[in-house]
């Protein structure tokens, strides 16, 4: 039995096709869903593509989160099902109160596209099974609101309860507090990440196939469920 | 027909990088005397009628769930504003 | 009162304001002549942007010709749209057709630098995507003033922040371009955009009106006040050193309409569900009209009431002007439209039936049932008038010819060398871009092989085939205002040359013509020379130019910017693995110089940076010598590691970037029988530096023999410094650190 992977599509959305690509390269199968779509088509896990949904209007995400499909993916998310949201993923998971804080503006004000070096540091989740913890990748970094933001109780929580799945090495690119890159939910099913895994699937098209584990990570774990 | 406006702000300690810039250039430009400044965001809406306590209620509601991010941002909502 | 038809033909005395507008007296003689009447406020409005320079191309068209005249005749087969229509196709082989095309959007830039770039970039993308492609990638030239002049500080962010916000919004990768800084276009910003579209050979939209009975409908957003008047007031004129003497409305544009205005259109081809569709650019509703009606089979009814306005106090000869972005007008069969309108609504894309085609010969336009516009649509879209502007060779060439750089001081001591070295590696030219090219997503659609810095742009064409495009994007001024003719083959040398040295083999061109005020002979001449330099060029290349775009009126006052033609260069290769960047990316390989070295610095980044001397001659054309080393930069597949092209600070420059770009430096030996300034700073063209493994360098050897190019080694790979011996030895972390300063310094 073939694990299946659904990526939504809102409007707007740009890395969609490059998600179903990693999904299909990581061996699983990829299934596009729409944002108004009234089931998830049965995926055993569901991936939010970077993009600029509705065009970033209101706040990257705002608008997005209240789409049908949404509904299903909260509900779905509080029974386990395992979710990534990279970029404006992550920003609508924010939006939904599946993940706490918030994205706002790089500090320096610039649309940043460069390749970054992460640390992974949870690879208990659905979606980081497959790294060594601690383990360093490069992977693209590319976005103009990727600063992550919370209150000092949230921080010192997400860190206290290993919930920082990635965390930026040399500089941020966006002045994330605590440099954070990515966190997960107390279950350890919903992660959001601000760089993009899967465009860094091959040497050919990125710096490198560091970012394919992410989906290796999420077959495993639903072979293994 | 009644307008009313929300105005929308970061929270006094989200770190608001393109008032900085906006502080930066004003000294560029020769301004003095300027302390900080901090950009948000302004909307106006046009009610059908009357701004009841019921339609307000709603306003405040979209303000508060939707035109806000009650993470990081704090409104105010006003009747009759321009 | 509407100014309908009747009431203009009962109304002969009225004087419309027709000078205002754009046109001159002989101009609207011939309207009245055309319409056997005087015409209506309407028929003036279309009329006066339709026929302005930037929509008709009076000043140009009969030069134009040639292009179209003269294609090359290994170009006729891959030539599958050429000149003419929105953009040009050729086919690239396994059933993909490619289009592309460069445009301008010069004036609004200065104006209003973000959105003037943002809407260059909607604007070219929409004519890829009317032509029935997926746009898959952009490229971006653009020219300001010197780097650090306070207007270079206001407009060059915001053009940047602009092409960034507009093409990352809608999800096509940057993937190269080029950055120039010269006193010559202070006040006169270029920003020229490409992009480039990918479809099935089969899949060919054209801008046509066929079938009487068949619906026209204009979808996208809806229309208001921008830009009226922009088209047919702006981009024909000039900037007063006072200030702008027109005020003109800029255009505004939405990224996110467009996004989904592409997916749109995409699933409405893939449906077969158009006869025919237009984007609507610059002058609007005029143009998508007149222009649909010309080329279909008769004529065509529109009711302006019917178009979705935004502002709702439109004037109807506003409507008509009106530039509003991210719109497009297509003409659908009737049994097709409950199906057109679905797509729409599934991506909430406002859609209007406001006309339809009819078997009569004039397009007919009402508003509140009067009817306001009644013209033959050819007269409006391509029967403009033709102007034979005057030439005149400029009075001041033959002394800037004579200052040869020959007498300018020059370096000769290893520190010396070294100093001209890192001062031109830091110049604003060629200093690292990264400050801009990081604001550029490369990554989306996730099938680019190469981008900035490698010589050219690549991208597979799709993930179902190892088949992809290189594209390259060069121009130059200072050449082009020493020798329009040989500067203008100079800059399609250039392109051809990177294209070649990614590993891709040139297969067409499209070209954006930047020059001052055709009304100067002196203007008129550098123009008429430059293209007759491209068409010369293209067939010796063997090329055909499959469209582009001329902008003129970039001046200041009397004083033009340097003639700047910029050429976009498109190329093919088999396999996107066997691509080329330019590092050295290995220890211990074998460096060579392809191409033969003369002393020459006229128009050269040497006399320019260290001297502010712009003067000589600039470097000699060869094509046979470009052929045979592009030929040989293919043949070599496989024997290569790298290739680099020499062109703006000749080898030292290349190999500079090279060793950057691997991270590593170089060992290397000059030629003995050459001045050592020479070897490194001359800029003559057709030569390209490349590194070999050992064990290959027999066969680039024998590959180079047969094709008659000349092979010069000069050294190894490896190290931590670039070292020229007996001359100097540099670290690789100072040359990045000079190169890398400077648009931090300039911009923050």
């Amino acid at each position: 039995m073939t694990a299946s992977v659904g990526v939504v599509t809102f409007p707007g959305s740009l890395d969609d096709r490059d998600a179903l690509r990693a999904i299909a390269a990581a061996g699983a199968e990829p299934i596009s869903l729409w944002h108004k779509d009234p089931t998830l088509r049965g995926v055993d896990a569901v991936v939010l593509p970077g993009g600029f949904s509705y065009g970033d209007y209101l706040r990257c995400g705002a608008i997005a989160r209240f789409s049908p499909v949404m509904d299903l993916i909260i509900a779905g998310a509080r029974e386990g099902l395992p979710v990534l949201g990279i970029c404006n993923g992550f920003q609508v998971l924010c939006e939904a109160h599946l993940l706490p804080g918030a994205l706002t503006r790089n500090i320096d004000l610039h649309f940043q596209c460069v390749d970054q070096v992460l640390s992974i540091e949870n690879t208990e989740t659905a979606w980081t099974n497959g790294y060594a913890k601690g383990s360093q990748i490069v992977i693209p970094i590319k976005n103009g609101e990727g600063r992550f933001v919370a209150s000092e109780p949230t921080l010192d929580r997400l860190e206290a309860e290993g919930r920082v799945v990635a965390r930026y090495v040399g500089s941020s690119p966006n002045g994330s507090m605590r440099d954070i890159a990515g966190i997960t939910n107390e279950r350890g099913n919903v992660v959001g990440l601000m760089p993009h895994p899967e465009h860094a699937i091959d040497a050919l098209t990125g710096p490198g196939s560091d970012g394919l584990t992410f989906f290796t990570s999420v077959v495993k774990a639903l072979i293994a469920a | 027909m009644t307008r009313v406006v929300v105005d929308v702000m970061l929270k006094p300690e989200i770190l608001d990088p393109q008032g900085q810039a906006i502080l930066g250039a004003l000294g560029r430009l020769g301004k003095s005397g300027v302390a900080s400044v901090r950009q948000g965001k302004h909307f106006e809406i046009e009610l059908d009628g009357e701004a009841s306590p019921a339609a307000l209620a709603q306003v405040e509601e979209l303000a508060a769930n939707f035109l806000s991010n009650p993470v990081i941002e704090d409104f105010v909502v006003s009747v009759g504003a321009s | 009162m509407i100014d309908s038809v009747t009431h203009a033909a009962a109304t002969p005395d009225v004087v419309l304001p027709f000078a205002a507008l754009g046109l001159k007296d002989d101009e609207y003689a011939r309207i009245v002549d055309i319409l056997g009447r005087r015409p209506t406020l309407c028929e003036l409005a279309m009329y006066s942007v339709m026929w302005s320079e930037h929509c008709s191309y009076k000043s140009s068209k009969r030069h134009l010709r040639q292009f179209a005249e003269r294609i090359p005749v290994q170009a006729k087969d891959i030539l599958l749209v050429g000149m003419g229509e929105n953009a040009g196709v050729v086919d690239v082989g396994e059933g993909f057709a490619v289009t592309f095309k460069a445009e301008s959007h010069n004036h609004p830039s200065y104006v209003e630098p973000y959105q003037g770039a943002a809407t260059g970039v909607g604007g070219i993308v929409r004519d890829i995507l009317t032509m029935g492609a997926r746009p898959v990638a952009v490229m971006d030239s653009l020219r300001f003033g010197p780097a650090s002049a306070p207007d270079t500080l206001r407009v060059l962010p915001g053009v940047v922040a602009g092409i960034g916000g507009y093409g990352n919004c809608l999800g096509l990768p940057n993937i190269g371009g080029e950055i120039v800084f010269d006193p010559s276009y202070l006040g006169n910003p270029l920003v020229n955009a490409l992009a480039v579209g990918v479809m099935r050979t089969d899949g060919i939209k054209l801008a046509t009106a066929p079938g009487p009975g068949n619906k026209v409908v204009l979808f996208g957003a809806r229309t208001g006040g921008d830009g009226i008047g922009g088209a047919s007031v702006l981009a024909s004129a000039t900037f007063e050193a006072e200030g702008v003497r027109k005020r003109p409305s800029v255009q505004v544009g939405d990224p996110f309409a467009e996004k989904v205005l592409i997916e749109c259109c995409l699933e409405i081809f893939a449906a077969d569900l158009v006869a025919g569709i237009q984007d609507l650019g610059a002058a609007g509703l005029s143009c998508a009209t007149s222009e649909l009606a010309s080329a279909g089979t008769g004529g065509m009814r529109v009711v302006l009431d019917t178009v979705p306005l935004r502002d709702p106090t439109l004037a109807p000869e506003e409507i008509l002007m009106s530039e509003s972005q991210e719109r497009m007008c297509a003409v659908v069969e009737p049994s097709k439209i409950p199906a057109f309108m679905e797509i729409c609504a599934k991506w909430d894309v406002t859609a209007t039936v406001i006309g339809e085609v009819t078997d009569g010969d004039r397009l007919d336009i009402y508003w509140r049932d009067e009817l306001v516009v009644s013209v033959p649509p050819r007269t409006v879209a391509h029967e403009g008038p033709v102007y034979d502007r005057p030439l005149s060779r400029p009075a001041d060439l033959d002394a800037l010819r004579a200052d040869d750089p020959v007498l300018l001081a020059r370096p000769q001591s290893g520190p010396d060398l070294l100093e001209t070295l890192l001062r031109l590696v830091a110049s604003p030219n060629l200093a690292d871009k990264s400050w801009v090219t990081n604001q550029y997503d490369r990554y989306v659609m996730g099938n680019t092989t190469l981008a900035m810095p490698d010589d050219a742009g690549m991208i597979r064409v799709d993930d179902s085939t190892t088949l992809g495009l290189a594209l390259a994007l060069d121009g130059n001024g200072r050449y082009t205002r020493l020798d329009p003719y040989s500067g203008a083959q100079l800059a399609l040398c250039e392109a051809y040359r990177n294209v070649a040295a990614s590993g891709a083999v040139p297969l067409a061109i499209t070209d954006c013509l930047n020059f001052g005020s055709p009304e100067d002979p002196e203007v008129m001449w550098q123009f008429t020379e430059a293209i007759r330099g491209i068409a010369d060029g293209c067939v010796a290349l063997g090329i055909p130019v499959t469209g582009g775009n001329v902008s003129f009126y970039n001046q200041t006052g009397s004083t033009p910017i340097n003639p700047t033609p910029v050429i976009g260069v498109l190329g093919v290769i088999s396999d996107v693995h066997l691509r080329r960047s330019i590092a050295f990316s290995a220890d211990g390989e074998q460096i060579f110089l392809l191409g033969a070295t003369r002393e020459e610095f006229g128009g050269s980044e040497w006399a320019h940076v260290v001297h502010g001397h712009l003067g000589g001659q600039p470097p000699l054309v060869e094509f046979d010598a470009e052929i045979a080393l592009a030929g040989l930069l293919h043949e070599a597949t496989g024997v290569l590691s790298a290739a680099h092209d020499l062109s703006d600070g000749g080898l030292a420059q290349a190999l500079a970037e090279s060793c950057l770009r691997g991270g590593r430096g170089a060992r290397i030996t000059l030629p003995a029988d050459v001045e050592p300034f020479v070897a490194l700073f001359s800029e003559s063209a057709a030569r390209a530096v490349v590194s070999v493994p050992s064990d290959r360098v027999g066969q680039l050897t024998s590959l180079a023999a047969a094709r008659g190019v000349p092979l010069l080694a000069l050294g190894t790979t490896g190290g931590e410094t670039l070292a020229v011996d007996g001359q100097f030895s540099v670290d690789i972390a100072s040359i990045r650190a000079a190169a890398t300063g400077t648009f931090a310094a300039l911009f923050g």
